[in-house]
Protein backbone atom coordinates (compact mmCIF):
# COMPACT_ATOMS: atom_id res chain seq x y z
CA UNK A 1 0.00 0.00 0.00
CA UNK A 2 1.53 3.18 0.92
CA UNK A 3 -0.29 6.65 1.27
CA UNK A 4 1.01 9.96 -0.08
CA UNK A 5 -0.29 13.03 0.22
CA UNK A 6 0.92 16.19 -1.56
CA UNK A 7 0.01 20.20 -1.42
CA UNK A 8 1.08 22.66 -3.59
CA UNK A 9 -0.35 26.37 -2.45
CA UNK A 10 -1.26 29.12 -5.05
CA UNK A 11 -2.94 31.03 -1.82
CA UNK A 12 -0.05 32.86 0.31
CA UNK A 13 -2.26 32.74 2.72
CA UNK A 14 -2.00 29.22 3.47
CA UNK A 15 1.44 29.42 3.58
CA UNK A 16 1.65 29.49 7.65
CA UNK A 17 -0.59 26.28 7.47
CA UNK A 18 1.42 24.10 5.26
CA UNK A 19 3.07 21.77 7.61
CA UNK A 20 -0.21 21.91 9.69
CA UNK A 21 -2.40 21.21 6.24
CA UNK A 22 -0.12 18.26 5.41
CA UNK A 23 0.50 16.82 9.18
CA UNK A 24 -3.57 16.09 9.09
CA UNK A 25 -3.39 14.81 5.54
CA UNK A 26 -0.50 12.07 6.59
CA UNK A 27 -2.03 10.98 9.58
CA UNK A 28 -5.43 10.27 7.68
CA UNK A 29 -3.49 8.14 5.45
CA UNK A 30 -1.72 6.17 8.76
CA UNK A 31 -3.58 2.94 7.93
CA UNK A 32 -1.90 2.40 4.40
CA UNK A 33 1.63 1.91 5.80
CA UNK A 34 2.25 2.27 9.56
CA UNK A 35 6.38 1.52 9.46
CA UNK A 36 7.75 4.89 8.27
CA UNK A 37 6.94 8.51 7.66
CA UNK A 38 8.56 11.76 6.03
CA UNK A 39 7.32 15.08 5.29
CA UNK A 40 9.14 17.33 2.67
CA UNK A 41 8.76 21.25 2.74
CA UNK A 42 9.55 23.73 1.34
CA UNK A 43 9.49 26.51 2.78
CA UNK A 44 10.84 30.63 2.08
CA UNK A 45 13.54 30.53 0.44
CA UNK A 46 16.53 33.05 0.27
CA UNK A 47 18.42 33.14 -3.30
CA UNK A 48 22.18 33.68 -1.56
CA UNK A 49 21.36 30.91 1.17
CA UNK A 50 21.16 27.25 1.14
CA UNK A 51 20.37 24.14 3.30
CA UNK A 52 21.10 20.44 3.99
CA UNK A 53 19.15 18.72 6.28
CA UNK A 54 21.04 15.86 7.99
CA UNK A 55 19.84 13.31 10.13
CA UNK A 56 21.39 11.12 12.98
CA UNK A 57 21.10 8.00 15.24
CA UNK A 58 23.13 9.32 18.02
CA UNK A 59 22.09 13.10 17.62
CA UNK A 60 23.51 14.85 20.67
CA UNK A 61 26.72 13.73 19.86
CA UNK A 62 26.82 14.46 16.43
CA UNK A 63 25.15 17.86 16.57
CA UNK A 64 26.87 19.26 19.44
CA UNK A 65 29.59 21.92 17.90
CA UNK A 66 28.77 21.01 14.13
CA UNK A 67 28.98 24.08 13.44
CA UNK A 68 32.24 25.10 14.68
CA UNK A 69 33.64 22.06 13.06
CA UNK A 70 31.96 22.69 9.72
CA UNK A 71 33.85 26.37 10.02
CA UNK A 72 37.04 24.65 10.99
CA UNK A 73 37.21 22.24 8.29
CA UNK A 74 35.67 24.37 5.15
CA UNK A 75 35.48 27.95 6.36
CA UNK A 76 32.58 28.41 5.91
CA UNK A 77 29.71 29.91 8.68
CA UNK A 78 26.88 27.66 8.51
CA UNK A 79 23.99 27.98 11.40
CA UNK A 80 22.42 25.52 12.64
CA UNK A 81 18.45 24.20 13.85
CA UNK A 82 18.49 20.88 15.87
CA UNK A 83 14.85 18.88 15.89
CA UNK A 84 15.24 15.71 17.19
CA UNK A 85 17.42 13.54 15.19
CA UNK A 86 17.57 15.76 12.28
CA UNK A 87 19.29 19.40 12.07
CA UNK A 88 19.51 21.88 9.19
CA UNK A 89 22.51 23.60 8.19
CA UNK A 90 22.00 26.48 6.72
CA UNK A 91 25.01 28.63 4.82
CA UNK A 92 25.77 30.18 1.58
CA UNK A 93 24.47 28.58 -1.25
CA UNK A 94 27.48 28.42 -2.84
CA UNK A 95 29.39 26.52 0.06
CA UNK A 96 26.42 23.58 0.30
CA UNK A 97 28.64 21.20 -2.22
CA UNK A 98 31.79 21.74 0.19
CA UNK A 99 30.05 21.35 3.50
CA UNK A 100 28.37 17.88 2.47
CA UNK A 101 31.47 16.63 1.06
CA UNK A 102 32.91 17.65 4.12
CA UNK A 103 30.28 16.13 6.51
CA UNK A 104 31.65 12.57 5.81
CA UNK A 105 34.90 13.31 7.19
CA UNK A 106 33.85 15.21 9.76
CA UNK A 107 30.22 13.35 10.87
CA UNK A 108 30.67 9.88 9.22
CA UNK A 109 27.32 8.68 11.04
CA UNK A 110 25.48 11.78 9.42
CA UNK A 111 23.25 10.78 6.75
CA UNK A 112 22.10 13.93 4.51
CA UNK A 113 18.27 13.95 3.88
CA UNK A 114 17.91 16.94 1.57
CA UNK A 115 20.01 19.79 -0.17
CA UNK A 116 18.91 22.58 -1.77
CA UNK A 117 17.93 26.57 -1.01
CA UNK A 118 14.32 25.86 0.41
CA UNK A 119 13.43 22.05 1.06
CA UNK A 120 13.88 20.39 4.64
CA UNK A 121 13.11 16.62 4.54
CA UNK A 122 12.26 14.95 8.08
CA UNK A 123 11.64 10.88 8.43
CA UNK A 124 12.12 8.26 10.76
CA UNK A 125 10.30 5.14 11.34
CA UNK A 126 7.37 5.09 13.08
CA UNK A 127 3.85 6.65 12.82
CA UNK A 128 2.71 9.33 10.88
CA UNK A 129 1.46 11.22 14.37
CA UNK A 130 4.60 10.15 16.04
CA UNK A 131 7.14 11.22 13.23
CA UNK A 132 5.37 14.50 12.87
CA UNK A 133 4.94 15.32 15.99
CA UNK A 134 8.94 14.83 16.64
CA UNK A 135 9.90 17.49 13.97
CA UNK A 136 6.66 19.41 14.78
CA UNK A 137 5.50 19.85 11.34
CA UNK A 138 2.69 21.52 12.05
CA UNK A 139 4.09 24.50 12.81
CA UNK A 140 6.25 24.77 9.71
CA UNK A 141 5.28 27.35 6.60
CA UNK A 142 5.96 26.66 3.11
CA UNK A 143 5.06 27.43 -0.69
CA UNK A 144 4.49 23.01 -1.10
CA UNK A 145 4.98 19.94 0.83
CA UNK A 146 4.69 16.11 0.10
CA UNK A 147 4.50 13.25 2.99
CA UNK A 148 4.49 9.60 2.60
CA UNK A 149 3.54 6.99 4.91
CA UNK A 150 5.35 3.55 4.24
CA UNK A 151 4.33 -0.22 4.15
CA UNK A 152 7.82 -1.51 3.28
CA UNK A 153 7.75 -4.12 0.24
CA UNK A 154 11.07 -3.80 -1.64
CA UNK A 155 14.03 -2.74 1.02
CA UNK A 156 13.73 -2.79 4.89
CA UNK A 157 12.22 -0.79 7.48
CA UNK A 158 14.54 2.24 8.16
CA UNK A 159 15.03 5.72 7.83
CA UNK A 160 17.00 6.10 4.97
CA UNK A 161 14.43 3.20 3.37
CA UNK A 162 11.70 5.91 4.35
CA UNK A 163 10.43 8.28 1.65
CA UNK A 164 10.48 11.11 0.70
CA UNK A 165 14.06 10.62 -1.02
CA UNK A 166 15.91 13.37 -2.67
CA UNK A 167 18.67 12.82 -5.06
CA UNK A 168 19.29 16.59 -6.03
CA UNK A 169 19.05 19.70 -5.29
CA UNK A 170 15.59 20.96 -3.73
CA UNK A 171 13.78 17.93 -5.83
CA UNK A 172 12.23 14.78 -3.65
CA UNK A 173 10.16 12.11 -5.07
CA UNK A 174 7.62 10.10 -2.87
CA UNK A 175 6.32 6.36 -4.39
CA UNK A 176 2.97 4.11 -3.68
CA UNK A 177 4.11 0.87 -5.83
CA UNK A 178 7.07 -1.38 -6.08
CA UNK A 179 9.76 -1.05 -9.20
CA UNK A 180 10.86 -4.39 -11.04
CA UNK A 181 14.02 -3.04 -12.61
CA UNK A 182 15.48 -1.43 -10.19
CA UNK A 183 18.18 -3.15 -9.90
CA UNK A 184 19.47 -2.93 -13.53
CA UNK A 185 18.45 0.65 -13.77
CA UNK A 186 20.73 1.58 -10.36
CA UNK A 187 24.12 -0.08 -11.80
CA UNK A 188 22.97 1.47 -15.04
CA UNK A 189 22.81 5.08 -13.47
CA UNK A 190 25.90 4.23 -10.71
CA UNK A 191 27.83 3.46 -14.37
CA UNK A 192 26.99 7.06 -15.37
CA UNK A 193 28.16 8.60 -12.25
CA UNK A 194 24.45 8.80 -10.54
CA UNK A 195 25.05 8.38 -6.53
CA UNK A 196 22.44 6.15 -4.82
CA UNK A 197 23.14 5.40 -1.34
CA UNK A 198 20.65 2.33 -0.66
CA UNK A 199 19.29 -0.78 -1.98
CA UNK A 200 15.87 0.89 -2.19
CA UNK A 201 13.52 0.66 -5.50
CA UNK A 202 12.21 4.35 -4.71
CA UNK A 203 15.73 5.91 -4.53
CA UNK A 204 16.43 4.76 -8.14
CA UNK A 205 13.35 5.96 -9.49
CA UNK A 206 13.86 9.09 -8.28
CA UNK A 207 17.80 9.40 -9.07
CA UNK A 208 16.34 8.89 -12.52
CA UNK A 209 14.12 11.63 -12.30
CA UNK A 210 16.95 14.10 -11.01
CA UNK A 211 19.91 12.27 -13.86
CA UNK A 212 17.02 13.74 -16.32
CA UNK A 213 16.88 16.70 -15.13
CA UNK A 214 20.52 17.18 -14.55
CA UNK A 215 20.83 16.38 -17.99
CA UNK A 216 18.74 19.53 -19.30
CA UNK A 217 14.98 17.57 -18.42
CA UNK A 218 11.90 19.88 -17.13
CA UNK A 219 10.35 18.21 -14.43
CA UNK A 220 7.32 17.02 -17.08
CA UNK A 221 9.87 15.86 -19.58
CA UNK A 222 11.63 13.83 -16.60
CA UNK A 223 8.23 12.47 -15.42
CA UNK A 224 7.53 11.23 -19.31
CA UNK A 225 10.67 10.06 -20.17
CA UNK A 226 10.26 7.98 -16.30
CA UNK A 227 7.27 5.73 -17.67
CA UNK A 228 9.40 4.25 -20.48
CA UNK A 229 12.56 3.95 -18.23
CA UNK A 230 10.70 2.42 -15.34
CA UNK A 231 9.03 -0.79 -15.16
CA UNK A 232 6.40 -1.78 -12.09
CA UNK A 233 3.85 0.06 -10.34
CA UNK A 234 4.23 3.21 -9.21
CA UNK A 235 2.24 6.67 -8.40
CA UNK A 236 5.14 9.37 -7.83
CA UNK A 237 4.65 12.45 -6.40
CA UNK A 238 7.67 14.68 -7.06
CA UNK A 239 8.61 17.89 -5.97
CA UNK A 240 11.47 21.07 -7.14
CA UNK A 241 11.70 24.50 -6.22
CA UNK A 242 8.72 25.87 -7.86
CA UNK A 243 7.38 23.03 -8.67
CA UNK A 244 4.91 19.81 -8.18
CA UNK A 245 4.53 16.97 -10.35
CA UNK A 246 2.38 13.64 -10.20
CA UNK A 247 2.57 10.74 -12.68
CA UNK A 248 0.85 6.64 -12.72
CA UNK A 249 2.25 4.05 -14.87
CA UNK A 250 0.08 2.92 -17.48
CA UNK A 251 -1.78 -0.13 -15.43
CA UNK A 252 -2.28 2.50 -12.29
CA UNK A 253 -3.69 0.25 -10.18
CA UNK A 254 -2.54 2.21 -7.44
CA UNK A 255 -4.46 4.87 -6.22
CA UNK A 256 -4.40 8.74 -6.18
CA UNK A 257 -7.15 11.41 -6.18
CA UNK A 258 -6.41 15.10 -6.81
CA UNK A 259 -8.18 18.11 -5.89
CA UNK A 260 -7.62 21.79 -7.21
CA UNK A 261 -9.10 25.00 -6.06
CA UNK A 262 -7.59 28.95 -6.06
CA UNK A 263 -6.57 28.13 -3.31
CA UNK A 264 -4.21 24.91 -3.79
CA UNK A 265 -3.45 21.69 -5.80
CA UNK A 266 -3.62 18.77 -3.20
CA UNK A 267 -2.68 15.10 -4.07
CA UNK A 268 -4.17 12.35 -1.67
CA UNK A 269 -3.81 8.26 -2.06
CA UNK A 270 -7.39 8.46 -0.99
CA UNK A 271 -10.27 11.09 -0.98
CA UNK A 272 -9.79 10.61 2.66
CA UNK A 273 -6.99 12.74 2.66
CA UNK A 274 -8.33 15.29 1.51
CA UNK A 275 -11.30 16.05 2.99
CA UNK A 276 -10.43 18.44 5.60
CA UNK A 277 -8.76 20.83 2.92
CA UNK A 278 -10.23 24.29 2.71
CA UNK A 279 -13.47 24.22 0.49
CA UNK A 280 -13.01 20.97 -0.56
CA UNK A 281 -16.78 20.72 -1.39
CA UNK A 282 -16.53 22.68 -4.29
CA UNK A 283 -12.72 21.87 -5.34
CA UNK A 284 -12.46 20.36 -8.82
CA UNK A 285 -11.83 16.80 -7.77
CA UNK A 286 -10.42 13.84 -9.69
CA UNK A 287 -8.60 11.12 -10.52
CA UNK A 288 -5.12 10.99 -12.13
CA UNK A 289 -5.24 9.48 -15.79
CA UNK A 290 -2.59 6.68 -16.26
CA UNK A 291 0.79 7.33 -18.09
CA UNK A 292 -0.30 10.78 -17.74
CA UNK A 293 2.28 14.06 -16.30
CA UNK A 294 0.64 16.48 -14.43
CA UNK A 295 2.40 19.52 -12.88
CA UNK A 296 2.69 22.59 -11.39
CA UNK A 297 4.85 25.72 -11.41
CA UNK A 298 4.84 29.05 -8.90
CA UNK B 1 -35.89 8.81 7.62
CA UNK B 2 -33.47 7.83 9.46
CA UNK B 3 -30.18 9.74 9.91
CA UNK B 4 -26.96 8.01 10.42
CA UNK B 5 -23.94 10.57 11.35
CA UNK B 6 -20.68 8.24 10.24
CA UNK B 7 -18.27 10.10 12.00
CA UNK B 8 -20.11 9.72 15.22
CA UNK B 9 -21.84 7.13 15.35
CA UNK B 10 -18.64 4.21 13.70
CA UNK B 11 -18.72 2.77 10.47
CA UNK B 12 -19.39 -0.69 12.50
CA UNK B 13 -22.65 0.47 13.98
CA UNK B 14 -23.80 2.09 11.07
CA UNK B 15 -23.14 -1.62 9.00
CA UNK B 16 -24.35 -3.33 11.67
CA UNK B 17 -27.91 -1.78 12.27
CA UNK B 18 -28.40 -1.87 8.33
CA UNK B 19 -27.77 -5.16 8.06
CA UNK B 20 -30.32 -5.86 11.32
CA UNK B 21 -32.98 -4.35 8.91
CA UNK B 22 -35.34 -7.42 8.27
CA UNK B 23 -36.99 -7.89 4.60
CA UNK B 24 -40.39 -6.32 6.20
CA UNK B 25 -38.90 -3.50 7.78
CA UNK B 26 -40.58 -0.20 8.67
CA UNK B 27 -37.65 1.87 8.58
CA UNK B 28 -37.12 1.77 4.48
CA UNK B 29 -35.37 5.32 4.22
CA UNK B 30 -31.84 5.86 5.73
CA UNK B 31 -29.63 9.21 5.19
CA UNK B 32 -25.41 8.83 5.68
CA UNK B 33 -24.07 12.06 6.89
CA UNK B 34 -20.45 12.76 7.26
CA UNK B 35 -19.05 9.59 4.92
CA UNK B 36 -15.82 11.56 4.16
CA UNK B 37 -14.05 8.96 1.89
CA UNK B 38 -14.75 6.54 4.79
CA UNK B 39 -14.53 2.67 3.08
CA UNK B 40 -16.90 -0.30 3.01
CA UNK B 41 -20.39 1.92 4.01
CA UNK B 42 -23.58 0.30 3.53
CA UNK B 43 -21.47 -2.90 2.85
CA UNK B 44 -23.31 -6.10 2.44
CA UNK B 45 -27.04 -4.90 2.91
CA UNK B 46 -29.72 -7.76 2.55
CA UNK B 47 -32.93 -5.76 2.47
CA UNK B 48 -35.51 -3.50 0.73
CA UNK B 49 -34.04 -0.25 1.87
CA UNK B 50 -32.98 2.97 0.48
CA UNK B 51 -29.50 4.44 1.64
CA UNK B 52 -28.38 7.80 0.49
CA UNK B 53 -25.00 8.75 1.32
CA UNK B 54 -24.18 12.43 1.37
CA UNK B 55 -21.01 12.92 0.26
CA UNK B 56 -18.08 10.99 -1.29
CA UNK B 57 -17.05 7.35 0.01
CA UNK B 58 -13.69 5.83 -0.49
CA UNK B 59 -13.00 1.34 -0.96
CA UNK B 60 -15.98 -0.87 -1.61
CA UNK B 61 -18.67 0.85 -0.89
CA UNK B 62 -22.25 -0.95 -1.25
CA UNK B 63 -20.14 -3.95 -1.65
CA UNK B 64 -21.98 -7.34 -1.92
CA UNK B 65 -25.41 -5.59 -2.10
CA UNK B 66 -28.37 -7.52 -2.33
CA UNK B 67 -32.30 -6.01 -2.66
CA UNK B 68 -31.46 -2.29 -1.31
CA UNK B 69 -30.51 1.01 -3.14
CA UNK B 70 -27.79 3.14 -2.56
CA UNK B 71 -27.63 6.18 -3.38
CA UNK B 72 -24.02 8.31 -3.08
CA UNK B 73 -24.42 11.76 -3.24
CA UNK B 74 -20.29 12.63 -4.09
CA UNK B 75 -17.69 10.31 -6.02
CA UNK B 76 -17.41 6.45 -4.98
CA UNK B 77 -13.75 5.35 -4.52
CA UNK B 78 -12.41 2.03 -5.90
CA UNK B 79 -14.11 -1.45 -6.09
CA UNK B 80 -17.82 0.08 -5.42
CA UNK B 81 -20.73 -2.11 -5.88
CA UNK B 82 -17.85 -5.03 -5.97
CA UNK B 83 -19.69 -8.39 -6.44
CA UNK B 84 -23.05 -7.11 -5.79
CA UNK B 85 -26.26 -9.18 -6.46
CA UNK B 86 -29.51 -7.28 -6.64
CA UNK B 87 -30.83 -3.81 -5.71
CA UNK B 88 -29.16 -0.97 -7.27
CA UNK B 89 -26.31 1.60 -6.50
CA UNK B 90 -26.78 5.33 -8.28
CA UNK B 91 -23.39 7.17 -8.28
CA UNK B 92 -24.17 10.84 -8.52
CA UNK B 93 -20.18 11.82 -9.60
CA UNK B 94 -17.15 9.80 -10.63
CA UNK B 95 -16.67 6.23 -9.16
CA UNK B 96 -12.37 5.10 -9.26
CA UNK B 97 -10.87 1.49 -10.29
CA UNK B 98 -12.93 -1.20 -10.47
CA UNK B 99 -16.24 0.00 -10.03
CA UNK B 100 -19.07 -3.07 -10.17
CA UNK B 101 -16.53 -5.64 -10.26
CA UNK B 102 -17.38 -9.42 -10.52
CA UNK B 103 -21.09 -8.22 -9.86
CA UNK B 104 -23.65 -10.83 -10.37
CA UNK B 105 -26.72 -8.74 -10.81
CA UNK B 106 -28.45 -5.51 -10.13
CA UNK B 107 -28.02 -1.70 -11.56
CA UNK B 108 -25.14 0.11 -10.83
CA UNK B 109 -25.46 3.84 -12.10
CA UNK B 110 -22.25 6.04 -12.64
CA UNK B 111 -23.44 9.64 -13.56
CA UNK B 112 -19.93 10.63 -13.75
CA UNK B 113 -17.13 8.98 -15.48
CA UNK B 114 -15.53 5.73 -14.64
CA UNK B 115 -11.53 4.98 -14.20
CA UNK B 116 -9.77 1.91 -15.18
CA UNK B 117 -11.25 -1.57 -14.92
CA UNK B 118 -14.91 -1.02 -14.79
CA UNK B 119 -16.75 -3.95 -14.69
CA UNK B 120 -13.65 -6.19 -14.19
CA UNK B 121 -15.03 -9.94 -14.51
CA UNK B 122 -18.33 -9.23 -14.51
CA UNK B 123 -21.19 -12.06 -14.06
CA UNK B 124 -24.71 -10.50 -14.46
CA UNK B 125 -24.28 -6.97 -13.00
CA UNK B 126 -26.19 -4.59 -15.37
CA UNK B 127 -23.77 -0.67 -15.28
CA UNK B 128 -24.59 2.52 -16.81
CA UNK B 129 -22.39 5.15 -17.02
CA UNK B 130 -23.04 8.83 -17.75
CA UNK B 131 -19.33 9.23 -18.69
CA UNK B 132 -16.23 7.80 -19.89
CA UNK B 133 -14.61 4.75 -18.63
CA UNK B 134 -11.01 3.97 -18.08
CA UNK B 135 -8.78 1.55 -19.26
CA UNK B 136 -9.08 -2.67 -19.32
CA UNK B 137 -13.27 -2.43 -18.61
CA UNK B 138 -14.85 -5.46 -18.22
CA UNK B 139 -11.95 -7.49 -18.52
CA UNK B 140 -13.08 -11.32 -18.68
CA UNK B 141 -16.62 -10.20 -18.00
CA UNK B 142 -18.72 -13.08 -18.27
CA UNK B 143 -22.33 -11.90 -18.50
CA UNK B 144 -24.77 -8.45 -17.80
CA UNK B 145 -24.29 -5.52 -19.82
CA UNK B 146 -22.00 -2.34 -19.65
CA UNK B 147 -23.48 0.67 -20.92
CA UNK B 148 -21.02 3.80 -21.69
CA UNK B 149 -22.72 7.32 -22.87
CA UNK B 150 -19.23 8.81 -23.47
CA UNK B 151 -15.66 7.44 -24.48
CA UNK B 152 -13.92 4.05 -23.47
CA UNK B 153 -10.52 3.69 -22.74
CA UNK B 154 -7.91 1.28 -23.76
CA UNK B 155 -8.18 -2.66 -23.67
CA UNK B 156 -11.88 -3.00 -23.56
CA UNK B 157 -13.87 -5.78 -22.86
CA UNK B 158 -10.41 -7.79 -22.76
CA UNK B 159 -10.69 -11.55 -22.32
CA UNK B 160 -14.42 -11.48 -22.46
CA UNK B 161 -16.97 -14.23 -22.70
CA UNK B 162 -20.52 -13.63 -22.78
CA UNK B 163 -20.85 -9.57 -21.33
CA UNK B 164 -22.04 -7.19 -23.66
CA UNK B 165 -20.63 -3.89 -23.83
CA UNK B 166 -22.63 -0.65 -25.14
CA UNK B 167 -20.52 2.16 -26.07
CA UNK B 168 -22.05 6.00 -27.44
CA UNK B 169 -18.57 7.74 -27.81
CA UNK B 170 -15.11 6.38 -29.23
CA UNK B 171 -13.43 2.98 -27.95
CA UNK B 172 -9.74 3.80 -27.61
CA UNK B 173 -9.01 0.10 -28.45
CA UNK B 174 -10.64 -3.37 -27.94
CA UNK B 175 -8.75 -6.04 -25.48
CA UNK B 176 -7.94 -9.34 -27.48
CA UNK B 177 -10.96 -11.53 -28.52
CA UNK B 178 -13.46 -8.32 -28.26
CA UNK B 179 -15.30 -7.17 -31.19
CA UNK B 180 -17.68 -5.14 -32.62
CA UNK B 181 -21.34 -6.35 -33.37
CA UNK B 182 -24.44 -5.68 -35.10
CA UNK B 183 -27.31 -3.84 -33.30
CA UNK B 184 -30.32 -5.81 -33.59
CA UNK B 185 -33.29 -4.90 -31.93
CA UNK B 186 -32.83 -7.29 -29.04
CA UNK B 187 -30.24 -4.85 -27.72
CA UNK B 188 -31.88 -1.78 -28.69
CA UNK B 189 -34.81 -3.29 -26.27
CA UNK B 190 -32.24 -4.45 -23.57
CA UNK B 191 -30.09 -0.93 -24.11
CA UNK B 192 -33.44 0.95 -23.96
CA UNK B 193 -34.58 -0.19 -20.56
CA UNK B 194 -31.02 0.24 -18.93
CA UNK B 195 -31.24 3.81 -19.88
CA UNK B 196 -34.64 4.35 -18.72
CA UNK B 197 -33.99 2.67 -15.57
CA UNK B 198 -30.84 4.67 -15.03
CA UNK B 199 -32.19 7.71 -15.88
CA UNK B 200 -30.31 8.47 -18.85
CA UNK B 201 -31.13 10.63 -21.86
CA UNK B 202 -29.47 8.92 -24.51
CA UNK B 203 -31.04 7.86 -27.85
CA UNK B 204 -29.99 3.95 -28.06
CA UNK B 205 -29.34 4.19 -31.65
CA UNK B 206 -26.46 6.32 -31.03
CA UNK B 207 -24.57 3.46 -29.08
CA UNK B 208 -22.26 0.93 -31.21
CA UNK B 209 -22.54 -2.54 -29.24
CA UNK B 210 -19.10 -4.48 -28.58
CA UNK B 211 -18.89 -8.38 -27.25
CA UNK B 212 -16.60 -11.87 -27.30
CA UNK B 213 -15.21 -13.21 -30.76
CA UNK B 214 -15.47 -15.88 -29.10
CA UNK B 215 -11.98 -17.38 -30.49
CA UNK B 216 -10.20 -17.25 -27.41
CA UNK B 217 -12.10 -19.45 -24.88
CA UNK B 218 -13.58 -21.82 -26.82
CA UNK B 219 -10.60 -25.10 -27.52
CA UNK B 220 -9.17 -24.72 -30.98
CA UNK B 221 -7.30 -27.61 -32.28
CA UNK B 222 -4.15 -25.64 -33.75
CA UNK B 223 -3.59 -24.55 -30.00
CA UNK B 224 -3.52 -27.89 -28.76
CA UNK B 225 0.03 -27.99 -28.46
CA UNK B 226 0.05 -24.92 -25.77
CA UNK B 227 -2.02 -26.77 -23.20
Amino acid sequence: MCGIVGLFLKDKSLEPELGAMLTDMLVTMTDRGPDSAGIAIYGAGNDKMGKLTVQSDTPDADFSDLDQDIKAATGTAVTIRTKSTHAVLEMDATAVATVRAALSDIRPSVRVMSAGDTIEIYKEVGLPKDVAARFDVASMSGTHGIGHTRMATESAVTTMGAHPFSTGSDQCLVHNGSLSNHNSLRRKLRREGVHIESENDTEVGAAYVSHQMQLGATLGEALESSLDALDGFFTFVVGTKDGFGVVRDPIACKPAVMAETDQYVAFGSEYRALVNLPGIEDARVWEPEPATVYFWKH
Amino acid sequence: MQTFDLEAQGLRELNATLHAQADNTNQTSWEIVNPKGSHAIAVGLDAPIEVTVRGSTGYYCGGMNQQATVNVIGSAGPGVAENMMSGKVVIEGDASQYAGATGQGGLLVIKGNASSRCGISMKGINIVVGGNIGHMAAFMGQSGNLVVCGDAGDALGDSCYEARFFVRGTVKSLGADCEKKEMRPEHIEILTELLAEAGMDAKPEEFTRYGSARNLYNFDVDNSGAY
